[in-house]
């Protein structure tokens, strides 16, 4: 396909390494001292659709919905070779309202690229509200993306397995661990993005789904009970009869 | 409003957490004082029996199993109206999530997914969920009439009624796919480890992938399956679908025994929901003996073999 357009949505996320903590009682999350990155999942998201699009002369166009401290994030996906990128001017509250906006500049494309999931919220739930609110299909969990003959294959984990699908587009798929390596931005990938189209867009969508009234940390554990390596039998004794787990 | 239960069915039976979602979805009912409903899409498994998991009714769609998300959004969507339902309550396995968000589309739902709680009524609606792959929950409220929750496996107990469901047959059918499906491979005669209750689990400190018989008897013998941390699928010694964590899979066993993992914030991240942890590894300073309930401190080479005997006794 000569002129495939492909489009990556990425998420902005704390760090993985981030201690999780919140302020004001519980209701918000504390961002004091967090790095941000690209969402993991989304990193190979962009880096398996610039390969596509690479390898069929097409373009890779990066959506974000978020604020305008997510741009330095954002030109990191520019400069591992995205040819523009979109980011729609919200503070969503949730993966509907995501949705939601993409939808609004989402047509046209051959492929869209998301992530597993976010990395924050953990929806996992923007590739299938995309599929719908579009009415083309959602591939989760993809493991593998090719395209030949005018058709998309991609495998994709199952309960207990993995299925192979084809689909000739337009489709939304989300990435899953083992897509690809991701790309790391060369300098002249850094350079050239510096330049590259970055356009903002005014929100649309009015959300209301859902809301966030707290938040809570888990429980910390008691403490550790040692049992000694040379009756390390006894561990299935407590597990049994003490834990009663198996 | 009555509250719909997408059961669901694999190689011909329900699966365990299809008894999981109808018994939470009958204490969701019973909360919002309405009936529930089941909707199984598929062949083979006794669609009554649902009755002694709370459901009051099942609808059937005797059709193939192959798993489209957006035939079988349609289809759970069509059923939805059918029974009226304002809630809809699906197990948040891997086809769990690919239904879910289609379907609050459809319904024009709030969706909830990572459920590990009941609603809470006495103020909106408001669900217990984890977020920041299992760092924390968040309590979040939803606002749509129709809501769409999709429930952590293995995180409710399964409560049984003793009742028999009546089974209808569903007028609504399952339309075509926009995808083909090529391939199925599913491992057989393994549990998957999203469903698995017990999980034994390998890292870096089993030295290489020849040691794994070790993990692998253990796990025979309790009936668990296996996982490995990320090094341990980034290096081949494992396939990736055992790495568990961050970058992984989040898994919520009710026993997690983790062997030469130390126990890093990425690893902890996918496990430490998990009801009983246990740690094996020789360094007392590992951090994973912060998370742990048990813990032994010795050499894996010298602990495990003795676990896989007193295990088989
Ligand atoms: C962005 C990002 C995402 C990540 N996501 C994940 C993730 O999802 N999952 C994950 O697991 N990791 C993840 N990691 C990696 C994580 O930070 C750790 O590096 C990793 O978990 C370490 O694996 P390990 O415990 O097997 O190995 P090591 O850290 O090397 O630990 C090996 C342990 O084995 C012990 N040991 C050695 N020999 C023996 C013996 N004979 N008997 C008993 N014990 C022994 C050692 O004391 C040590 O504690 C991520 C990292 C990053 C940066
Ligand atoms: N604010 C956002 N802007 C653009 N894409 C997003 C945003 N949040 C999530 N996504 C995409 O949706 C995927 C799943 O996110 P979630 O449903 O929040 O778990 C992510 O991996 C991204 O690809």
């Amino acid at each position: 396909m000569t002129g495939m357009k492909i489009l990556a949505c990425i998420s902005v996320v704390p760090d993985t390494t981030t201690k999780i903590t919140f302020t004001e009682n519980n209701t918000q999350f504390n961002t004091a001292g967090v790095q941000y990155i690209l969402n993991p999942y989304d990193e190979l998201a962009v880096t398996r659709g610039l390969e596509i699009a690479e390898a069929n002369g097409g373009t890779l166009t990066i959506v974000h919905v978020g604020r305008a401290d997510a741009e330095p994030v954002i030109r990191k996906a520019l400069s591992m070779g995205a040819n523009e990128a979109i980011r729609i001017d919200a503070d969503p509250v949730d993966a509907q309202q995501v949705a939601e906006e993409i939808a609004k500049i989402a047509n046209g494309y051959d492929l869209i690229l998301t992530g597993r999931e976010s990395i924050d919220y953990n929806g996992g739930a923007v590739c299938g509200l995309l599929g719908a609110m579009l009415g083309i299909p959602s591939i989760n969990v993809v493991t593998r993306i090719d395209y030949a003959a005018g058709k998309f294959t991609f495998d994709r984990d199952i309960d207990g397995g993995r299925e192979t699908v084809t689909c000739a587009g337009p489709c939304v798929a989300s990435a899953q661990k083992e897509l690809c390596e991701p790309r790391i931005p060369n300098m002249r990938g850094i350079m050239a993005a510096r330049t590259k189209p970055l356009q903002v867009l005014a929100a649309q969508s009015a959300g209301g789904y859902s809301q966030y009234a707290s938040f809570e940390l888990p429980a910390p554990k008691s403490g550790v009970k040692l049992i000694d390596p040379s009756e390390a039998g006894k561990l299935i004794d407590i597990l049994r009869n003490e834990a009663k787990v198996i | 409003m009555s509250v719909l239960v997408f059961a669901e069915i694999s190689d011909g039976k329900f699966k365990k957490a299809a008894y999981e979602a109808v018994s939470y979805g009958r204490q969701v009912a019973d909360l919002l004082g309405s009936k529930v409903t089941a909707v199984a899409i598929g062949q083979g498994a006794d669609a009554a029996e649902l009755g002694q998991y709370g459901a009051h009714t099942v609808k059937t769609l005797s059709v193939g199993e192959a798993f489209t998300a957006d035939a079988y959004a349609a289809a759970v969507n069509g059923v939805a109206n059918e029974v009226s339902a304002t809630t809809v309550i699906i197990s948040n396995t891997y086809t769990g999530k690919s239904l879910a968000p289609r379907l609050a589309q459809l319904m024009g739902a709030s969706l909830a997914s990572n459920v590990v709680s009941l609603p809470n009524t006495s103020q909106g609606f408001v669900v217990k969920r984890g977020v920041f792959s299992g760092k924390a929950f968040a309590f979040v409220d939803l606002n749509r009439t129709h809501k769409v929750l999709a429930i952590t496996p293995n995180s409710f107990e399964i409560k049984t009624y003793g009742e028999t469901a009546s089974v209808e047959n569903s007028a609504v059918t399952l339309a075509s796919s926009g995808l083909t499906i090529d391939a199925v491979n599913k491992v057989t005669g393994k549990i998957p480890l999203t469903e698995a209750e017990v999980v034994i689990s390998g890292g870096r400190g089993l030295k290489g992938p020849e040691n794994w018989h070790l993990i692998e008897d253990l796990a025979t013998a309790l009936g668990a399956a296996t996982a490995c941390s990320k090094p341990v699928s980034d290096m081949d010694w494992r396939p990736h679908s055992e790495h568990v964590g961050q970058t992984g899979i989040t898994i919520k066993p009710n026993l997690y025994v983790a062997v030469g993992i130390s126990g890093a914030i990425q690893h902890l991240a996918g496990v430490s929901s998990s009801k009983v942890i246990v740690a094996i590894n020789k360094d007392p300073e590992a951090p994973f003996f912060k998370a742990a309930d048990y813990g032994i401190v010795g050499d894996a080479f010298e602990v495990l073999p003795q676990l896989i005997a007193a295990a088989k006794n």
